[in-house]
């Protein structure tokens, strides 16, 4: 039986260090011992495949809630540039006040009993996705004095094999709040962090209706050559 | 070549798109012996951690429509996460060699910028000594981290992420 072929190496400088001090919550959460390299075998060149009868798509967050109504709409492809088709992508964010529906946010901005702020969709045949939700609000946290998270919606994906997960967040074009924020920076490499941020669409942009965005998510790629054992 | 997209913590709100069913991977009918694993997720100072999303996945049995293979569960006010699924059978290493049955575990939570990833294995297996993976873990105690252990009806996998009994966490 043939080797199954591995996931590529994360590109230098495109991932954070989960050992990052300027985001405080790392410290007691990153491990100190190296990790453990390990060529990848069938559990890690496998993985879930969800269907939307299992779990249904949630495509439209924004109904009956308050805020700025947006589209998000991209491309989901490997490293290689090929699409990744019918693949689960699941969101969830802030309400446009900066709260989230969520016991655990005791920022003093309003609930919206509409907005539960989850949302789930999955790639076409040509990695494309798209949902319909509300910008969400800048929110405070607890990690230096007056700091504040810039706008963002958080992503999952899951991809061709477990290998291949990624969980991040969407950030939004000519936001002040960007160059302030330690967890964006934690990304070293300038362009991976551009990356994280949405582009204004006018083509996306829907007329007398919701302004859209534009955001591609790239999953890791496999290795051309198996590698050697 | 475009580099993957980059990582950002999962943060302490990702109970948004948590359902709470999906920690049990049996819920569609599956075939199989039904096993429980659960543990506890404490972090460097020894703190239980509330707050954490773990995922499982296992490539054995074959996922299908009555088995998806993969779940996810919190980690409760304790630092417990309890996961519902089959028992799996080994599945092919690299070359000729043999995969002691296991479970692929992910840990995500606030202060985690990426993900942690580790393997729970099933003490007394006699399939463990031939393992390829566990074969690079040379220090007993290291060891002794990625293998769950028989306690009651359950099997019981507790995750340290840093600092005495840190777990083995692995270069995915
Ligand atoms: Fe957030």
């Amino acid at each position: 039986m043939n080797d199954p072929i591995p996931f590529r190496p994360a590109a230098p400088g495109s991932q954070p260090d989960n050992n990052s001090p300027q985001y405080r919550s790392t410290g007691a959460r990153h491990p100190k011992q190296p990790l453990l390299g390990w060529a990848h075998t069938v559990t890690e060149t496998t993985g879930p495949q969800f269907s939307p009868s299992h779990f249904p798509p949630i495509q439209d967050l924004s109904a009956g809630s308050m805020g700025e109504r947006i589209i998000v709409r991209g491309r989901v492809t490997d490293e290689d540039g090929r699409a990744v088709p019918n693949t689960m992508i699941e969101v969830w964010q802030a309400n446009a006040a900066g709260r989230y529906n969520h016991p655990g946010d005791t920022h003093d901005a309003p609930l919206d009993a509409n907005f539960k702020g989850e949302g789930r969709v999955f790639s076409d045949a040509n990695g494309w996705y798209q949902y319909v939700t509300i910008k969400p609000g800048a929110y405070p946290w607890g990690n230096h004095a007056n700091a504040w998270r810039p706008n963002h919606i958080h992503y999952s994906l899951f991809g061709a094999g477990f290998a291949a997960r990624l969980i991040t967040q969407m950030y939004f074009p000519g936001d002040p709040l960007l160059a302030l924020d330690p967890i964006f920076h934690t990304v070293p490499d300038a362009d991976a962090r551009d990356r994280l941020v949405s582009k204004f669409d006018l083509d996306i942009t829907r007329p007398d209706w919701a302004l859209g965005y534009r955001f591609d998510v790239v999953l890791r790629g496999r290795l051309a050559t198996p590698m050697e054992g | 070549m475009t580099a993957a997209t980059a990582f950002q913590t999962i943060g302490p709100y990702w109970h948004l798109l948590e359902h709470s069913e999906q920690a049990d991977l049996t819920r569609f009918g599956a075939v199989g012996e039904r096993i429980v694993l659960t543990g506890s997720v404490r972090d460097g100072n020894g703190d239980l951690i509330a707050d954490a999303a773990i995922e499982l996945w296992q490539a054995s049995p074959v996922a299908d429509d009555s088995f998806p293979g993969w779940g996810r569960a919190r980690t409760d006010a304790n630092g417990v996460y309890r996961f519902t699924t089959v028992k799996p059978g080994p599945v092919p290493g690299r070359g000729n060699t043999q995969q002691a049955p296991h479970f692929a575990i992910t840990i995500f939570a606030r202060g985690i910028l990426t993900r942690l990833c580790t393997r729970a294995y099933f003490a007394g297996d006699p399939r463990n000594d031939a393992d390829p993976l566990l074969n690079l873990v040379d220090d007993p105690a290291r060891r002794a981290t990625l293998l769950a252990q028989p306690k009651g009806d359950a099997w019981r996998f507790d995750i340290v992420l840093q600092g005495a009994g840190e777990t083995v966490f692995l270069d995915i």
